[in-house]
């Protein structure tokens, strides 16, 4: 082996490496530099306009009340979102395990069409969906007897729970797919054995499957708390964080001030928080994993 | 026998309830599509129709007219064929990572690794400062650039990389052959199933790409079709008929894709899952 091939493992990631330093790590050096700055508009097109501010912006963002409210709503998302999604998710797998054949295959799939649909796409049907005078829900809903539903602007609360509904319509397929896996993963002797000992469904569930399973259920709830954190694409589409910034999450704050208001110094200030809390947060998780698994 | 009737009824009322929660599922897409093919009267009435009482093509018509349609869907294309650069940068990282012993190989393949926890929204806006620097603005290159390199599809090129036997390789090399043909005449070919994988995904991707698309264009003839759609929504309000037709175009040519390679993908994600 000559000099040229001890250089060329290099040479072949060097494009991969290239990207990653220059789209993943570079960016969070600038962001870091820029958030004790003041950076904006005026001085994107004059770097010798910036000028440096120290813990100026970070100190405005803790007492800035539309932050601490996105925070709160993001919270929301992720507190009633993510069970939703790994509960919902979970179910299905289970019921779609029960057999191997072609119905199954089918319905497999069609729990899956919604992950690989466009956000965009999306949301515009739902806004359809949901819209109080024309939308198809409050017109059956009607025929129930349930007055109409104002969804996306009716107030706080039920703003956030059409985009948690949305949101799981499109997030629930990946997550079946991945615990389908890892129930075909179960060794069928372990329920024959159990069947043989007189358990019923229901004790098979929860002294065989849930143990079995826990791995992918932590795996599944701990990308979801991360994707949550990450609330952008439907209240972007769907409401702008309306009403009144109640579907305000913490990644569209960022993006209103960045690309909206052009604060790019303070809007970098929110995303290092954001990126320190989805750590702690996932560091976290990881420490009751650890817990769990040791009990 | 009791127990196999008792069994046939339970596997019917499994059958009946998939299929219903199955239909709720698809509900938005089963309406997304009639509803493009009704007049704007009827797609905004306040007795929604199931079926459209007349069905017509006026709102696809005019998507492709007065809308330019044709021209956010090549612009979508060429996102979707620069993507499948992607494909080539990753995969051969994932051979170097596979198959050479070279020092930092897993330093530099964690680092690698530690992207997929980095979420998008902290690299947006120095990106932005990047590609605005860099003259990247309104244009295609710079709307592929950011999501080119892909930690979890580096990671899955590695794995499918060690089924490829380094006697192979070897003999290869005593013939004269050279590295990289090596990467691409043998090693290719071998992990084909995780290369159609990698390619479906990456298409899929690419024809749904939307924020860096939203973020560089500022010129229409750079708008893909999900930035147009957006647009279109706060452009054309109320006109339903006219948005699901739209919406339509944009989800069809995925779901056909997916309906054709669905064993493919949910594979691929199943694997996923395995690890």
């Amino acid at each position: 082996m000559g000099n040229k091939n001890k250089l060329l493992p290099y040479l072949f990631i060097t494009p991969a490496i290239l990207l990653v330093l220059i789209f993943y790590i570079m960016p969070i050096v600038i962001a870091s530099i820029i958030s004790f700055t003041n950076m904006d508009l005026k001085s994107l097109a004059d770097f010798s306009k910036i000028e440096f501010i120290g813990f100026t912006n970070y100190a405005k963002l803790f007492g800035d009340d539309v932050f601490l409210k996105s925070i709160g709503n993001t919270v929301f998302f992720v507190l009633l979102g993510v069970p939703l999604v790994v509960f919902y998710s979970f179910s299905i797998a289970l019921l779609i395990n029960y057999r191997d054949s072609k119905f199954f295959s089918l319905i497999r799939a069609v729990f899956y069409m919604p992950s690989v649909t466009n956000i965009v796409a999306v949301a515009v049907v739902f806004l359809y969906m949901y819209n109080p005078s024309f939308g198809l829900l409050n017109f059956l809903l009607g025929k129930i007897g349930i007055g109409p539903i104002n969804w996306l602007l009716g107030g706080p609360i039920i703003s956030k729970i059409s985009l948690i509904i949305l949101a799981a319509w499109r997030a629930s397929g990946l997550n079946m797919i991945i615990f389908l896996a890892a129930l075909k993963g179960v060794p069928k002797e372990y329920y024959e054995a159990a069947r043989i000992d007189g358990a019923g469904s229901f004790k098979q569930l929860v002294k065989i499957t849930l143990p079995q399973l826990s791995y992918s259920i932590v795996f599944v709830s701990i990308t979801t708390v991360i994707a949550w954190l990450q609330f952008f694409d439907e209240p972007m589409i769907m409401t702008e964080g309306n009403p009144l910034n109640a579907t305000l999450s913490v990644v569209l704050f960022i993006y209103r001030n960045g690309f909206k208001f052009n604060k790019f110094g303070y809007s970098a200030t929110a995303s290092l928080v954001l990126f320190a809390g989805v750590m702690i947060i996932t560091l976290l998780q990881f420490q009751v994993k650890k817990k769990l698994e040791s009990d | 026998m009791k127990n196999s009737a008792r069994s046939k009824v339970k596997m019917i009322v499994l059958i009946i309830f998939l299929s219903f929660i199955g239909f709720i599922t698809l509900l938005p897409l089963l309406w997304m599509v009639l509803t493009g093919f009704k007049a704007e009267s009827e797609a905004s009435s306040l007795i929604p129709t199931l079926l459209p009482s007349k069905p017509i093509l006026d709102n696809y018509i005019t998507l492709f007219t007065e809308l330019e349609f044709t021209k956010y869907i090549k612009s979508t294309v060429i996102v979707v064929l620069l993507s499948f650069l992607g494909i080539i940068v990753n995969s051969l990282a994932g051979f170097a990572f596979e198959k050479y012993q070279f020092k930092g190989r897993e330093p530099l393949f964690y680092l690698v690794l530690m992207t997929m926890m980095i979420p998008a929204q902290i690299t947006m806006i120095p990106v932005y400062l990047l590609l605005n620097g860099a003259g990247l603005t309104n244009n295609y290159l710079g709307m592929v650039l950011p999501g080119l390199a892909n930690g979890f599809s580096i990671f899955m090129y590695r794995s499918f990389m060690s089924t490829v036997p380094n006697e192979m390789m070897e003999a290869a090399r005593i013939d004269g052959t050279s590295e990289f043909q090596i990467f691409y005449k043998i090693a290719l070919p071998i992990i084909k199933p995780a290369l159609s994988i990698q390619m479906i995904l990456t298409f899929i991707a690419g024809w749904n790409s939307f924020i860096w698309p939203l973020i560089l264009a500022n010129n229409d003839k750079f708008y893909t079709l999900s930035v147009a759609l957006n647009l279109m929504k706060s452009q054309y309000i109320g006109k339903f008929g006219l948005q699901m037709a739209g919406a339509t175009v944009m989800i069809i040519p995925v779901i056909i894709v997916f309906a054709f390679f669905q064993k493919n993908i949910i594979d691929g994600s199943t694997m996923s899952g395995i690890k």
